[in-house]
């Protein structure tokens, strides 16, 4: 009960904070729309490789970048720790007696707020230049909550980091390099099948693929939502695992100080 | 229940780092103003950590409000406040929605909260700035919402980590009378970290001198000062007769320790300053010496600090502040 209204209103904290910073939100938005273009133009042939399997390179990649997309703005959301690490104001939430949990669940709202806004605007995007999502609105909205339970993952252990190691350099350092590889060893980017055999291999066991390929296969025609729902269960797994992990790393936080 | 806080022998040692606590112990009596008075680095903010469970010490037993800080840490924690060095306050937040999540936090709801609130507001002078982004408070205003978001739930104990430092004298003044109506009128407990003397001086009803970890002593600052056994005087001489006066001096048992400057200022000690003053006028009078002006001055913490540390308080600071570059 108490770990229910302490999460609550911390909710209603950080999602207060994250609309008084519009800058901020419109900044985050803007990167993924370049990701889209940018790529999108430069790899448009890419579809001609035998094998490809798709026949429009912007909508085979817009599951991609939404993905890739969340798994970076979740990644980054542990700066907003060592803004409360920084200000003093975690110790005074942990010197009260706040549920260590809810420190952290009370973090996940504008996450998937974030992930919501910027996956709308690049599948609304990707519509306008000429991407077709058969899988209509129930694909769409699979694969935001595929996005969205990345994102609410990884930055459960941004900031189970951010309170590890407390500066803001080591936390860009470390999630720099985690992200990147991590996105590129998923079919983000390229048709599983044309990749390498060992990379095949890693991906089976990368979170980041199973969103973008149950995304993908929900947004399909004629879907395997058995596939689709698995690899939705799996990620909700993963975003649990990092919630608990993130939230033990307070206890190291606390014999550190 | 006599003392709202007792602690023996805590020892804490940071990763690759100094002991910043070697054995400190602390004892402070319920409804009193209880100063650690020491440099940067001295080890008063850790102890405070630790006193408020943030941190755990390496050795040592400490309680608080009569609860184990080690082993009831959930139950200190409801029964303290806890004002830190660095500001605790959330700079995206309004003011009354920092004071409403701070008491939410303790289990506080609905009419009880907001009237404690808005009490709190009046009382610190925040209430026409209370729908304002804290971002926007001036240095004062952020700590005066600190020490109100310690009060919020009540506490029976409250710790003060340098509430003044940094702030402008007005604010200081202010943040002095507050701490002192304080204990005056509710009782509170109160633990005050400071480095400023005259802080330590004018709130503490005892105090600790930390150095290096450790107290090196403890007592009211009147017991403090008086074991430097004596008053300083300060004599003024009305025109260059100093050596005169030194020799007209020399011959005074009770007089000690006179030194020159500036040709003209006699600095000397004294056992009891105010009978001296009459013995010395008189016998610098024989002496054919004008005397422009006589100060005496109790000893001052200062004093005291260098005493027991062996280093001036002002070389103390400059050294910690090297330490932390």
């Amino acid at each position: 009960m108490i770990a229910l209204r302490h999460t609550l209103y911390l909710t209603i904290r950080q999602v207060k904070a994250f609309l008084r910073q519009p800058w901020y939100l419109a900044l985050t938005l803007a990167q993924p729309i370049i990701w889209l273009l940018l790529f999108g133009a430069l790899f448009k042939k890419i579809v001609e490789i035998p094998g490809f399997g798709s026949k429009s390179y912007i909508t085979f990649l817009t599951p991609g970048i939404v993905v890739m997309s969340a798994v970076f703005s979740g990644g980054w959301s542990g700066m907003s720790m060592i803004d409360d690490l920084d200000h003093g104001v975690m110790d005074r939430f942990l010197v009260a007696p706040t549920n260590r949990g809810a420190l952290m669940v009370g973090r996940i709202a504008p996450q998937v707020l974030t992930t919501i806004i910027q996956s709308l605007i690049l599948v609304g995007l990707a519509l306008a230049v000429g991407a077709t999502f058969p899988g209509g609105a129930a694909g769409i909205v699979m694969l935001i909550v595929c996005a969205a339970l990345l994102s609410v993952g990884f930055s459960m252990l941004s900031n189970g980091l951010a309170l590890m190691l407390r500066r803001e350099e080591s936390v860009i350092a470390a999630v720099n390099f985690i992200l990147l590889p991590l996105t590129f060893l998923s079919s983000a980017f390229l048709q599983q099948s044309l990749a390498p055999k060992w990379i095949q291999q890693i991906a089976k066991y990368n979170p980041v693929n199973w969103a973008v390929q149950a995304g993908r296969e929900a947004l399909n025609k004629s879907g395997d939502w058995g596939f689709v729902m698995a690899h939705a269960g799996y990620l909700l797994a993963f975003a649990v695992v990092c919630a608990l992990l993130a939230t033990r790393a307070f206890r190291s936080y606390q014999r550190s100080v | 229940m006599t003392n709202a806080i007792e602690a023996s022998g805590l020892v804490k040692t940071y990763a690759g780092k100094v002991k910043a606590l070697d054995g400190l112990s602390v004892t402070v009596e319920s409804g009193s103003v209880f100063a650690l008075l020491g440099p940067n680095g001295a080890g008063k903010s850790t102890t405070v950590k630790i006193l408020t469970t943030l941190s755990k010490p390496d050795a040592g037993q400490a309680s608080v409000a009569g609860l184990d800080v080690l082993r009831q840490p959930e139950r200190v924690r409801r029964a303290v406040g806890c004002v830190a060095q660095k500001s605790g306050v959330d700079i995206q937040a309004t003011g009354r929605e920092n004071l409403m999540l701070q008491g939410h936090l303790y289990g506080m709801r609905g009419k009880e909260l907001e009237q404690r609130v808005s009490g709190l507001l009046e009382r610190f002078g925040l209430t026409d700035s209370a729908r304002r982004i804290a971002r926007t408070y001036s240095g004062g205003m952020q700590r005066k919402l600190d020490v109100a978001m310690g009060l919020v739930h009540k506490p029976q104990v409250l710790f003060l980590d340098e509430p003044t430092t940094g702030l402008d004298p007005e604010s200081r003044a202010d943040m002095w009378g507050e701490i002192a109506r304080l204990t005056a009128e509710e009782g509170l407990t109160i633990l005050l970290t400071t480095h400023y003397l005259e802080e330590a001086d004018k709130l503490a009803r005892r105090l600790s001198i930390v150095d290096e970890g450790r107290v090196v002593a403890e007592g009211s600052p009147d017991e403090l000062k008086g074991e430097l056994k004596g008053d300083a005087v300060h004599v003024e001489l009305a025109s260059g007769e100093a050596g005169r006066a030194i020799e007209a001096l020399a011959p005074l048992a009770d007089v000690r320790d006179v030194t020159l400057e500036d040709g003209r200022l006699l600095h000397l000690h004294a056992d009891n300053g105010a009978q001296a003053v009459p013995v010395i006028l008189q016998a610098l009078e024989a002496g054919g010496v004008n005397v422009a002006s006589v100060t005496v001055a109790r000893p001052s913490l200062d004093d005291v600090y260098l005493k027991y540390t062996g280093r001036s308080f002002e070389k103390a600071e400059a050294t910690a502040a090297e330490v932390n570059r």
